[in-house]
């Protein structure tokens, strides 16, 4: 079975040092090293950054391209991982040791396979 | 053998296995809705069968390598929507024969998923009411009609949750299984909590006209003996079932003639449950033995406490002590709270106001038992038009029909 995880950052816990950013990509280089050795990881990257962000909505057949998600949003996308785990539990230990759950929250979905 | 003779007996059958089967169908499947559909489909084909063609000698692996291959059946059916890849390793997953064709038909002889079905129903991935819903259906075996009028929730709105939830642990693969080691402690807390909740919505109905609902203490009490059987080392588990049957045991003794509650002090103490006490004695001592203080061993303590024969023999040092040694373990303003009674009523109302008057009010401000107990103290002191004032708060921050009555009787006998 296949999970995503969605890795929010929430900006009022992000890193507050040039110092502590750089552990946190340590650590994120780290956990993602461990995923891979472990036969856990399948894909994931960090995205761009919320202001990068471009929405597309097609309505009645015309299209609506918007700048950015809501700016509002107190926490955005900031990166994803899709991993192989057996169980939630198993996904759920996987997405308690990501980095981000300590400044963000990581959501957990399985992936419905069509 | 006539046939409504036959039919009680395919009916036995059933229902004596029924919870084990459906937590083995369950682990195999994945998928609770799958499990209680195919269990029913092999009910209806025993129905059909056995008075026909005799009864088998094994009947409870006959129900599961019936309700087994229901299963595939109903899976290679549904061959739309859901990839393939994972249909094929859920039936990769379903029973193997070898598994149900042991020699003796004893379930005793099987280990019990039941277990593993209790931590996915309480799965901490679960929002708490749909546990509590679940656990009642799936575990206790009440009717999503049955529990909804337990819990005062409209019937369309119980079936809807109950879907969503058994979809969830489908969709998301949530483990029936007892955790690992490490998470162990924390899960079965969880556990703990689900039945502790399901105890008190009985023992406290928050909400309607009677005070009591004592389906929900019965099913509590008794899913707690099972876990009790099944975890035997776990001292929280014990501790937790003495508090159930310590509690329990006064019902009858709780609500007086008119439907109206009777404190605790004021409780006709030769109409308690002797034998119910004794039980939970011994669940207690039992599990004093591993010699480690849990939130609800320590409640039970407390319990225990306040079961003695006369209600002068309360020894209100020790139960404040105890409370203290809750606190240490999870603060919280209602121990701090239940702490200030015990010590007030082993020194009197001055103290006891002095205490409640110097807890931090915040949340304390809308919990009633607080006002009630400002009001007692105030009283008891004399001071009547403030106790008046103090059980009209707590009057107004309770739902419960007969807490209400209680508090209306109060005000009228100190005016």
């Amino acid at each position: 079975m296949q999970y995503m995880l969605l890795i929010y950052a929430d900006p009022s816990a992000a890193p507050r040092s040039e110092a502590e950013g750089h552990a946190l990509y340590e650590a994120f280089q780290t956990f993602t090293k461990d995923l891979r050795s472990s036969g856990t990881f399948v894909v994931g990257d960090p995205l761009g950054p919320a202001t990068s962000a471009t929405t597309v909505r097609v309505r009645d057949g015309k299209l609506a391209i918007t700048d950015g998600p809501f700016a509002e949003t107190k926490e955005w996308l900031g990166g994803f991982l899709i991993i192989q785990a057996s169980s939630l539990d198993e996904a759920l230990e996987v997405a308690k040791k990501c980095p981000g759950a300590k400044y963000g929250s990581v959501e957990i979905r399985p992936i419905v396979h069509m | 053998m006539c046939i409504c003779n036959s039919r009680e007996r395919v009916d036995r059958c059933f229902r004596d296995d029924a919870g084990r089967t459906v937590a083995t169908l369950s682990r195999v499947l994945g998928d609770i809705d799958l499990a209680e559909d195919v269990l029913q489909e092999a009910y209806l084909t025993a129905l059909e069968r056995w008075p026909r063609d005799g009864f088998p000698t094994r009947p409870s692996a006959w129900i599961l390598t019936t309700a087994r291959n229901a299963a595939i059946n109903r899976l290679n059916r549904e061959r739309t929507g859901r990839d393939k890849a994972e249909r094929a390793a859920l039936l990769e997953r379903a029973i193997p024969v070898s598994d149900v064709a042991e020699d003796d038909d004893d379930m005793n002889g099987m280990p019990d998923d039941r277990l593993g079905l209790i931590f996915a129903c309480c799965h901490p991935a679960l929002n708490v009411e749909s546990r509590i819903a679940l656990t009642l259906r799936t575990l206790a075996g009440m009717s999503t009609t049955e529990i909804a009028d337990a819990l005062l929730v409209a019937h369309a709105t119980m079936a809807q949750r109950l879907v969503r939830v058994k979809r969830k642990i489908r969709d998301t693969r949530v483990a029936f299984a007892v955790p690992a080691p490490e998470r162990l402690p924390e899960r079965l807390n969880d556990v703990c909590t689900v039945l502790y909740l399901i105890f008190n919505e009985g023992y406290t109905a928050t909400s309607g006209d009677s005070l009591m609902r004592h389906d929900l203490c019965d099913e509590a009490t008794r899913l707690c003996r099972v876990l009790a059987a099944l975890m035997p080392a776990e001292p929280e588990v014990l501790g937790l079932l003495a508090l159930m049957l310590y509690t329990d045991a006064r019902r009858d003794a709780r609500v007086g003639a008119d439907g109206s509650l009777v404190l605790l002090a004021d409780q006709d103490r030769g109409r308690w449950n002797g034998a119910q006490i004794a039980q939970a004695n011994r669940a207690l001592e039992e599990a004093e033995k591993h010699r480690v203080l849990g939130s609800y061993l320590l409640q039970a303590q407390i319990a225990r406490e306040h079961s003695v024969t006369s209600a002068t023999d309360v020894d209100w040092w020790k139960i404040a002590k105890v409370y203290e040694q809750l606190e240490a373990l999870q603060p919280s303003p209602v121990i701090a709270l239940n702490r200030a009674v015990a010590i007030g009523f082993a020194c009197g109302p001055v103290a006891a106001l002095a205490l409640l008057d110097a807890l931090p009010r915040g949340e304390l401000d809308e919990y009633y038992p607080f006002h009630l107990a400002r009001g007692d103290a105030l009283e008891r002191i004399g001071r009547v038009s403030e106790a008046i004032a103090a059980y009209e708060l707590a009057l107004e921050r309770t739902q419960n029909v007969a807490q209400q009555r209680h508090l209306r009787s109060l005000i009228a006998k100190a005016r």
